[in-house]
């Protein structure tokens, strides 16, 4: 689309671009400095378990999350069965669960103390843990597990979405020559939704290395908590930056080829070509089973879990209900609203740039600023701290120049700090979102204004922003649900005596004692609940 | 488009009120704290009727040191209180703090815990114990040393090694033994364990009230925490509290601390406040608050804690454990204690 956009719209772009991948540059840059030989000390040690036990917790998840949703996508977008309506956005309720609050309460269930081992060795007369084999939950599998079952929805969209999406008459084609629904399925349907199945793999392997909770609770190190300690624990911040850029190189290699900024977008498709009557009529057995399948998903993964949270909520209430709990809610509410409307702006000034400007390279800014959604938390903060501390420094020098007292520490002991990693994390959210939305609005539109006379910024105003509502209302919720929920860069960037709802419940989780912060975490569930609200008006418009 | 035009007020209005956040008055003294503020607050409120000196306290888990060095000389941090010794020495190590030339301090906290160079101060100390389960094992008299031998094969239950609490209690075993014999010791120990290391320090207990483990390493303090908390009662109940070592050189013992913020911008109310805290009263409900040991040589500890009995703790003094910290990290990490 070629239109008069001034360069000054392009340095926008740009400027924007650059102070969002800043933070990746300043943790390159402290990656190169010394440190005091701790760096050496853990490669000779510690370093190699802890890559392994990254890259296994990756794979697993990615099979695990795989294994679920696949079957679960299929039966939701190609058969009918009693129930399936409400599944399709029942299955997406895991999503609104920190996988960190599962984890807690399945400890509680399965290790030895718990009452499912209670009852078996009541039931069997089993003394002592040598008396029977028990899989320990603490451990890497266990780990896995848990995080399948609130990551698995991810690729349970994506697969729901390209199953929908594959042409009725191949599926007819398919019938014809004498194909079951299962050979459909395996040399069809399958095949055919990889490209959307690797997405959500790499979406799920980067929740995964972004995971600090859960592996923390866990006791199984990796590189994320490995980053942590060696941060706060050797106190090296250089150390923690160089195993920061090994993570990264991991990720980056493992999600290289796929494009993040593609990420949730499918979740707002609406071009199913599948009618009713051609999807496969389960019945009797096959019919039960599914419903079952589908059932058995959602209450492990979200009624279960919620169900304990409600009851440790509901005994502790009193406890609970208090002004620090107003507090920290209203901290988490405020910092996600900033972030959601901050992302919301950038998004929209990257892609009103892109789509309109005359120039190639205008894509970059807004590919580039996606590339934040890859980095865990923990690695942002370091990435993050760098160079703000250095601004704080520079700012008070200056006053100090002039013998005044200075503002102190401005930026990494205010919010700030906090703020600026979540946007340079959940941008991509809001990117993806809104270029989705562009992708349906016709270019002969902006011709037409421009015909008329229109600058730049009004077509932006006047015409892209209405017409964009619904992606840009769509981004900014999930970046705000996302800002709800990220715990390790919270627990590192918020200023000093800060807490939100995240944090609260995480100081719990770590004591054992989740029942004194279960309100905090029925907060973020809640809250997190909103856009599968929305999400499912969205979906029953669909069918 | 209305809607926009306000959301986009509310966006300005939000980013501006940024600032405003951590606004306190000039001459308030500002406290970062490793102790949950809810045990620290109500003895601070006592300082403030006193003196008239506010003080706004702020808790974190970990990462303190870390800040405070980021921070460097426009740290608001007056006085840093921790909750364990090697919280302290991190503090030390990386130069944050200043020495305190107090005379109420030195006669009132014993040289044993203090810094020779008095830039730290002990408040309150804790032993390393050692539970035994009631039924299985009954009542001990070990050593931490027997903690590796064959009889305990399977039967150990700890936190992660690599936590401050551990990490002590490694480094006071290379300050009596050397390095090579701890690490034996270390191997040893995890030979014994009933499971991998994990949980809190009162999770172990939990676990040899279970039947998971016969013992289980663990602070003084969560035995009297445990017995007040009407869910954690019967895991205190299971088990014996032992002093271990009390043949030979006593039991070890871990201190939480108080010092002096390098850049402290309330130099003398902070050292108002360090006495204060050292002193009868104030060490009496630090301590208390938390079922700790008062320092102070002539303040006793609550009922409660007094009633699990005298025992000997060992001499060695606090500073030696810190000389041997970074050398315990390095013997985990080889030993791959928590793995």
């Amino acid at each position: 689309m070629i239109l008069g956009l001034t360069r000054s719209w392009s340095l926008a772009g740009y400027a924007i671009a650059v102070i969002l991948i800043l933070p990746l540059f300043a943790l390159l840059v402290q990656a190169t400095l010394p440190d005091e030989a701790v760096f050496s000390h853990l490669i000779d040690t510690v370093l190699p378990t802890y890559i392994s036990n990254s890259l296994l917790l990756m794979l697993q998840v990615c099979l695990g999350s795989l294994v679920i949703a696949v079957p679960a996508a299929w039966l939701v977008a190609r058969c009918d069965f009693p129930g399936r309506r409400y599944f399709q956005w029942a299955l997406l309720l895991p999503l609104a669960m920190p996988a960190y609050i599962v984890a807690y309460v399945y400890t509680d269930m399965l290790d030895y103390a718990g009452p499912v081992q209670r009852f078996l060795r009541q039931a069997f007369s089993w003394t002592s843990p040598q008396d029977y084999y028990f899989p320990d939950i603490r451990s890497l599998s266990g780990a896995a597990v848990m995080l399948s079952l609130v990551l698995f929805p991810y690729i349970y969209l994506l697969a729901r979405t390209a199953f929908m999406e594959q042409s009725s008459s191949l599926l007819h084609a398919s019938r014809i020559m004498g194909c079951s629904p299962w050979q459909s399925f395996w040399r069809l349907g399958l095949p055919m939704a990889r490209p959307a199945l690797a997405v959500g793999m790499a979406l799920v392997a980067m929740e995964t290395a972004a995971d600090f909770a859960t592996v923390s609770y866990f006791a199984v190190p990796t590189l994320t908590t490995a980053v942590y300690d060696t941060w706060l624990g050797y106190g090296s911040l250089s150390a923690a930056a160089k195993l920061s850029a090994i993570m990264l190189l991991v990720i980056f290699a493992m999600v290289g080829f796929e494009r993040f900024a593609r990420r949730k977008q499918e979740l707002f498709q609406k071009q199913s070509r599948l009618t009713e009557s051609d999807r496969y009529h389960l019945s009797g057995f096959k019919a039960w089973l599914s419903f079952g399948y589908c059932s058995l998903l959602i209450v492990l993964a979200f009624l279960l879990p919620f169900t304990v949270l409600a009851g440790y909520a509901v005994d502790y209430f009193d406890e609970s209900w208090n002004s620090r709990f107003w507090q920290y809610s209203f901290n988490s509410l405020y910092i996600a609203a900033v972030v959601s409307f901050i992302c919301v702006v950038l998004a929209l000034v990257m892609m009103f740039i892109r789509r309109v400007s005359p120039r190639k390279s205008d894509i970059l800014p807004s590919r580039l600023s996606s590339t934040g959604y890859a980095i865990p938390g923990t690695v942002l903060a370091i990435g993050v701290l760098v160079p703000l501390t250095y601004l704080d420094f520079a700012i008070n020098d200056i006053y100090d120049y002039f013998d005044a007292r200075g503002p102190g520490l401005l930026f990494t002991g205010s919010v700030f700090a906090l703020i600026f990693a979540f946007c340079v994390r959940f941008v991509a959210i809001s990117i993806g979102s809104i270029e989705n939305s562009y992708k349906r609005i016709s270019p002969s539109l902006d011709m037409a204004s421009i015909t008329m006379g229109q600058k730049p910024r009004q077509l932006l105003w006047r015409v892209h922003l209405p017409l964009l509502r619904k992606g840009i209302f769509a981004g900014a919720l999930l970046v705000f649900i996302e800002s709800m929920k990220e715990l390790p860069a919270a627990l590192l960037l918020r200023p000093i005596g800060f807490e939100n709802l995240a944090t609260h419940v995480f100081q719990f989780v770590s004591d054992e004692q989740l029942e004194h912060g279960a309100l905090a975490a029925i907060v973020i569930v809640l809250v997190g609940l909103i856009p599968l609200i929305y999400l499912n008006r969205s979906l029953e418009q669909e069918s | 488009m209305k809607s926009f035009k306000s959301l986009a007020l509310l966006g300005l209005a939000t980013v501006s009120s940024m600032g405003s956040i951590a606004a306190t008055a000039a001459d308030d003294l500002t406290v970062y704290s490793y102790r949950q503020a809810f045990l620290v607050e109500p003895i601070l409120e006592q300082f403030t009727k006193d003196t008239g000196i506010k003080v706004n306290v702020v808790f974190a888990k970990d990462g303190i040191a870390e800040r405070i060095a980021r921070e460097g000389r426009l740290s608001p941090a007056d006085v840093v209180l921790t909750s364990d010794f090697s919280r302290l020495m991190e503090l030390v190590d990386k130069n944050l703090v200043v020495d305190v030339n107090s005379d109420t301090l030195n006669n009132n906290i014993p040289e044993q815990y203090r810094s020779p160079e008095n830039d730290w101060y002990a408040l309150t100390m804790r032993v390393r114990n050692v539970y035994s389960s009631k039924d299985r094992v009954g009542k001990l008299d070990l050593s931490y040393e027997d903690l590796a031998s064959e009889e305990y094969k399977g039967k150990i239950c700890t936190r992660s090694f690599k936590h401050p609490y551990n990490i002590a209690l490694v480094a006071s075993m290379i300050a009596h033994h050397g390095e090579a014999e701890t690490k034996t010791w270390l191997e040893g120990v995890k030979a014994n364990l009933a499971r991998k290391p994990q949980g809190n320090d009162r999770a172990q207990v939990k676990a040899v009230k279970e039947g998971l483990c016969d013992v289980a390493i663990g602070n003084s303090y969560y035995f009297g925490k445990m017995m007040t908390d009407p869910k954690q009662k019967s895991w205190a109940e299971a088990v014996y509290i032992n002093f271990p070592n009390q043949k030979n050189r006593g039991s070890h013992i871990n201190v939480s601390g108080m010092a002096l913020a390098k850049f402290a911008p309330n130099k003398d109310n902070a050292i108002k406040l360090m006495e204060f805290l050292s002193s009868d009263v104030a060490q009496k409900s630090y301590a208390e608050v938390n079922m700790e040991y008062p320092v102070k040589a002539d303040v006793t500890p609550s009922d409660m804690v007094a009633s699990w009995g005298d025992f000997k703790a060992d001499s060695l003094p606090i500073f030696k454990l810190a000389e041997n910290h970074q050398a315990a990290v390095k013997l985990l990490d080889e030993v791959k204690f928590d793995l």
